[in-house]
């Protein structure tokens, strides 16, 4: 904004008042303070505010009586968390699973997505119609047409009679189970370590949502692709790489930045549809249990960021900024 | 023949003729796995509106496969009837797209701001917005419930009314939120506008000032037209994403009549009081007919604004 300063240079002897009123930059400051006003009001009292209340009430015991028109803490210490870590039936369990699931599928949606999007990238009749079948998850992802979703899937095989439809059904899986059981076993034969036929195995059963949870991905990994200059890949023909060489030394530094953006929008996507997060909510807001639903959803937000700063530290370092 | 012995014994020939055999595989695979990945996706929908249309005949019939023998619209008719459907979705799209123009509005005054000025404090106050990104608003759910179900900003309400305000079951909660930047997903939206209009020449903005337009004037009329593209990145994932809540409209208990999504869980036990319709496999297909009517509009936005919602997020600077 130096050309601005200039600019408005000229004008200030005009009065001596000039003088004691603001300069130009700190005028600009000052619009910038208030153009960002709303927000910092809001993050101020709904999170900044949310967060101090959600600690408090971890170490207190909250009872709502609305007659006297509001709510009193008792403080009980750490009983909250020894009963969570402790007490509690589920917790720990659903905790460490939900992690499991997290840290298992958020590497499998990125280069499903970046897969995906190198597919969809490419020009060829009918790519809007596809587009814009791979956004309707996003579309249908509300948890309360979700859950009907998941109820009425079986409705696609045949009459849906409900003995007939249980017989397919266990006819079905059956075979699939033998099958899948038979390619193992030759995978087990050839040598492969069973750890990582697991995961694959693990993969394959949850395709379903895996596809689910990466729509928004692939928008954004299609825009990522957009972005690699074309220069770089007519280069890499004239050098001679064959279309392997092309995509690890080319098109996967040039999107690193871009899975970064992916990996944060994927972990926290996931966090938030997590089982830890609808026992905390359970436990909230319908067994009115404030105090230990509080500790289940800070234990488990602090968890989150922790991974989400490792892993972004992690792939930070490896990171290859084109600009 | 003699072309096909030409091919086999020259080495160009040959190389040329793998290379098309080649070309053709790898795009047989390329479709066979966009089809198949792209019925995955659509198959439940099908599905749905398979089980909504069939009677209570095809229903029972073994034989019948994805097209039903005697097609009817009867569900719809009743459901449309328990829905309230008009007036419901009528106010559910009022509510939606009101909050949508809320967040463009205030979203991307908020990403100008971060991205056109100087203040103290900036990359730490930008740094809230990231973190309001990462922490979810599980964790800040019951101190946000207790704010509104005792609404009392300073003290001014108990100094009117002697008592502070309840504002659960109302949709005032979320407007408040969505004004002060932290509706459904606002910080998001305020990244998504900050990239973009940091990508933006500043020549704009001087040839702007040379003229003699004041800030303001620079913002709605020459920044916000030219950032066309966020603005339709985010008016879609708003309006997806605003009509899709349900945790907010749980949280502040809004009423069935406004927020369509909670009217269908409770659609077929409504079906069941009302209608006597005690069996569980026609009560689901009153449930997908409900479904489908629901995502209905949603679909129809999407679908107008499909080619530039991809393109702006191409545009709009979303990936950095």
């Amino acid at each position: 904004m130096d050309s601005l300063k200039q600019l408005k240079k000229p004008k200030e002897p005009g009065s001596k008042k000039e003088k004691k009123s603001l300069t130009l930059l700190q005028k600009r400051s000052m619009t910038g303070y208030l153009f960002i006003l709303p927000w910092l009001v809001g993050f101020l009292i709904f999170y900044v505010r949310g967060l101090i209340q959600t600690i408090e009430f971890t170490f207190c015991n909250l009872t709502i009586n609305p007659a006297a028109g509001g709510y009193t803490l008792t403080p009980v210490g750490f009983d909250n968390y020894i009963y969570a870590f402790r007490v509690h039936a589920q917790f720990k369990q659903t905790l460490v699973s939900s992690i499991g699931n997290m840290l298992v599928d958020v590497p499998l949606i990125i280069f499903f997505s970046l897969f995906m999007a190198m597919l969809l990238n490419k020009d060829f009749p009918g790519r809007s119609i596809v587009r814009a079948i791979f956004f309707l998850p996003v579309i249908l992802n509300s948890n309360a047409i979700q859950a009907a979703i998941e109820l009425s899937s079986t409705m696609m095989n045949g009459g849906v009679a409900t003995q007939a439809t249980e017989m397919a059904q266990s006819a079905g899986s059956a075979n699939v189970a033998f099958s899948m059981d038979y390619l193992i076993d030759m995978f087990v034969n050839l040598g492969i370590p069973a750890s990582l036929l697991d995961y694959v195995t693990a993969a394959v059963e949850r395709i379903n949502d895996i596809i689910k949870a990466s729509g928004v991905q692939i928008v954004l990994f299609i825009a990522a692709l957009q972005s690699i200059p074309s220069s770089l890949y007519e280069v890499a023909k004239i050098e001679g790489a064959t279309g392997y060489e092309t995509f690890w030394k080319v098109t996967f530094p040039m999107v690193m930045p871009h899975i970064i953006t992916n990996v944060v929008y994927t972990i926290v996507d996931s966090f938030t549809q997590s089982d830890v997060l609808d026992l905390a909510y359970n436990t909230t807001l319908t067994e009115l249990n404030y105090g230990l639903g509080s500790v289940f959803s800070l234990i488990s937000t602090v968890i989150t960021c922790v991974i989400l700063v490792v892993v972004v530290g992690f792939i930070q370092k490896r990171t290859f900024y084109y600009n | 023949m003699a072309k096909f012995t030409k091919m086999f014994s020259d080495p160009l020939e040959r190389k040329i003729a793998l290379n098309q055999l080649k070309n053709i595989l790898v795009t047989f695979v390329k479709v066979a796995i966009l089809v198949g990945v792209g019925y995955v996706i659509v198959s439940p929908l099908i599905g749905m509106i398979v089980s909504s249309v069939a009677s209570s005949e095809d229903i029972y019939n073994p034989m019948m496969y994805v097209l039903p023998q005697h097609p009817g619209t009867d569900k719809y008719e009743l459901v449309l009837k328990r829905l309230d459907y008009f007036k419901t979705i009528g106010a559910d799209l009022l509510y939606t797209c009101s909050l949508t123009v809320i967040q463009l509005f205030v979203c991307s005054m908020v990403g100008y701001g971060f991205a056109r000025f100087n203040f103290r404090f900036k990359s730490l106050l930008f740094a809230c917005v990231v973190v309001m990104i990462v922490v979810p608003s599980y964790t800040i759910m019951l101190s946000l419930r207790l704010t509104f179900q005792q609404f009392d900003p300073f003290g001014l309400m108990t100094l009117i009314n002697g008592k502070s305000l309840n504002m659960m079951g109302t949709v005032t909660p979320m407007y408040i939120m969505t004004l002060l930047g932290c509706g459904v997903k606002s910080g998001l939206y305020i990244y998504i506008f900050n990239q973009f209009f940091r990508g933006l020449p500043k020549e704009i903005e001087e040839a702007a000032f040379v003229d003699g337009a004041g800030v303001w004037y620079t913002y709605f009329r020459i920044m916000l037209l030219n950032a066309m593209p966020s603005v339709i990145t985010v008016t879609v994932f708003s309006i997806v994403w605003q009509f899709n809540d349900t945790f907010y409209a749980n949280l502040f208990m809004i009423s069935e009549k406004v927020v369509i999504s909670k009217k269908i869980s409770t659609l077929a036990s409504v079906i069941a009081n009302q209608d006597k319709i005690l069996n569980v496999t026609f009560q689901k297909q009153y449930t997908n007919a409900g479904i489908i009517l629901v995502i209905m509009p949603i679909i129809l936005i999407y679908v107008v604004l499909q080619k530039q919602f991809i393109e702006g997020v191409e545009r709009s600077g979303i990936v950095g």
